[in-house]
């Protein structure tokens, strides 16, 4: 130990003011931007979460998509002001950041509850679901910035949408991924405790983006896979967030797909939260 | 254990002040073992408590309990009148648990200014990485800070919320002789301010010398609650250890006039007034061997409260 400071003038005024016991609960169960900004900070200063969740969607964008600029989507030629193959693979990296993103929010309580800090925020008034909307809110927020950082790579090398298409895909494709796959981090960091949630969620996310095309589009796949592939959480939020882009409007199983699979992710959630403060 | 459990009353406080700690009856239980198997105790306000007890002996979770970690089976516990939970959400009571994490990734001052944020009223943060002295590795990660740096930054996190009641569970585990020096001279200066603090600690000394009254715990249950003097005048004379196979301790005791004879294995451990005649016995009628005379002190009579013999 390297700190042996005198603690003589906490001593030297001890007697003057007394521990007073008139106490006040803080509002909002504990929620406040201090704690916000810290988590953001954290987030931010992670280099392998900003290489997975925001230089990687835009690399793969780069790689994949940019080659693609010039072949139309859809039956409307580009220079018409159809959309190009590459914003269709813009649209789906996006999404992947935004899935990364969130899904570590839930591997992240998974880390800290086994390092022992869950526990010790008990011992503050913090609200556990409070915390864990805070981190939610991280995430998201890191989950925009890889869908803005996306598009705007998507924009620079020369991405046509209109404003309707890129507010359109990139709300839903934003919004979808951090829903369905925040909750899905959460699960699995409630039930697998420590890094190993982490490893688990990053490998069940790529597993699941090429099961939902993000990364082969799904109407390449074989018969068979393509029958798997719908039912898998990727594909209904994939296909929404893309809808705008491909014009095909919304097909009722997308949506059914994408709200099956945040009930089933949610209801383990609030199960597997329940479980866990029960005994902390 | 007949003998060993001091009564005691409620100290004097000061009229119409709720105590720091109330608890009745406290039982928990793991599966088919009772960690905790009937506790009472109550600590006034400005008390400073030492929680003494060989491992398992049910210190950690009665600590859980007085925190809202752990729900009691049975019995009921308050913090200055309102249940643990209220009671850390006003930031009346916080505690230096064992088991307390920290977040590796984030910097000393970091974690003060994020637990200071969840809390209503809060000291400066300069103010408490003073007090617990790592104002030099404020901007630090707290991932390179050693054990000990890492045991002063809880510490410092539970005087964030100026706590009435703080409860230190083996807060000196990791820190070296002059660290726990200034650890304890902090904590002093603290109890005058009128803050009660209660501390499990398997150093005998510690409690011997910090705590104002110390409650002695085994498999579960108070054996002893009294002040320091109380608690060593409970055995007093001297100790006679000497090795005696196939001894009866029954016998024993009743030839020698002492209450009670410890047996474990061949050895045998005699608490007395006299341990001259005692010696003397043991030598020339019987075949003991190793024959050695001990004073009483803190830890003997921590052994003699909690050890299997004890309850034999």
């Amino acid at each position: 130990m390297t700190s042996t400071t005198s603690t003589t003038t906490a001593a030297g005024r001890a007697l003057t003011d007394r521990v007073d016991l008139q106490r006040r609960v803080p509002p909002f169960g504990g929620f406040n931007l201090t704690y916000l900004g810290i988590e953001l900070k954290r987030r931010l200063r992670n280099r392998r979460t900003l290489i997975f969740t925001i230089a990687f969607p835009v690399v793969m964008f780069v790689i994949i998509g940019l080659p693609l600029g010039d072949q139309p989507l859809t039956g409307t030629p580009i220079a018409d002001g159809g959309p190009s193959v590459a914003a269709y693979i813009m649209v789906s990296m996006a999404m992947y950041g935004a899935m990364m993103s969130a899904t570590q929010t839930g591997a992240a309580v998974g880390v800290e509850r086994a390092q022992g800090w869950s526990r010790q925020l008990r011992l503050t008034p913090l609200n556990p679901l409070v915390n864990v909307v805070t981190k939610m809110i991280a995430g998201m927020a890191l989950g925009l910035l890889a869908v803005v950082a996306t598009f705007a790579a998507g924009a620079i090398s020369g991405v046509q949408l209109s404003a309707a298409e890129w507010i359109g895909s990139g709300l839903s494709g934003w919004i979808l991924a951090g829903a369905v796959f925040t909750a899905l981090g959460l699960l699995v960091g409630y039930l697998v405790p420590g890094e190993n949630a982490a490893q688990i969620t990053s490998l069940a996310i790529v597993l699941l983006a090429f099961l939902g095309g993000l990364f082969y589009p799904v109407s390449s796949m074989p018969d068979f896979m393509q029958t798997i592939a719908a039912f898998t959480p990727v594909y209904g939020i994939s296909q929404i967030a893309r809808a705008p882009l491909t014009g095909e409007g919304l097909d009722l199983l997308w949506v059914i797909n994408a709200l099956a699979w945040l009930v089933v992710f949610v209801a383990g959630t609030v199960w597997a939260f329940r479980r866990d403060t029960k005994r902390v | 254990m007949e003998t060993s459990a001091l009564p005691r009353s409620t100290p004097p406080a000061s009229p119409g002040a709720r105590p720091a700690v109330a608890a009745t009856g406290l039982v928990k239980s793991f599966g088919a073992v009772r960690a905790v198997d009937g506790v009472d105790l109550t600590v006034a306000q400005g008390e400073i408590v030492a929680f003494l007890g060989p491992n398992g002996a049910g210190k950690t979770s009665t600590i859980d309990m007085l925190l809202g970690l752990a729900t009691p089976d049975s019995g009921s516990v308050q913090v200055f009148g309102e249940s643990p939970r209220a009671a850390i959400a006003h930031g009346l009571v916080s505690a230096v648990l064992q088991t307390g994490g920290l977040l590796k990734d984030v910097t000393v001052r970091e974690t003060l200014d994020l637990t200071a944020s969840l809390f209503a009223d809060t000291r400066p943060v300069d103010e408490v990485l003073q007090r617990a002295g790592i104002a030099e590795i404020a901007e630090r990660r707290v991932g390179l800070c050693s054990g000990g740096q890492q045991q002063r930054l809880r510490f410092a996190m539970a005087l964030l919320s100026d706590p009435g009641l703080l409860i230190l569970d083996e807060p000196t585990t990791g820190m070296d002789v002059e660290g726990r020096r200034s650890f304890w001279s902090a904590i002093r200066a603290d109890a005058a301010r009128g803050r009660t603090v209660l501390f499990a600690t398997h150093y005998l000394e510690e409690a011997d010398e910090y705590a104002d009254r110390i409650v002695l715990m085994s498999r579960g249950r108070i054996v002893a609650d009294g002040t320091t003097t109380e608690i060593k005048n409970l055995v007093s004379g001297r100790i006679v250890h000497a090795t005696l196979p196939g001894a009866d301790p029954v016998a024993l005791a009743a030839q020698l006039g002492v209450d009670e004879v410890q047996v474990q294995g061949e050895r045998i451990t005699i608490g007395t007034k006299d341990s001259d005649a005692v010696a003397r016995y043991l030598l020339t009628q019987t075949p003991a061997r190793d024959v050695e005379i001990t004073p009483q002190n803190l830890e003997s009579v921590f052994l003699a409260l909690t050890s299997d013999g004890a309850s034999a």
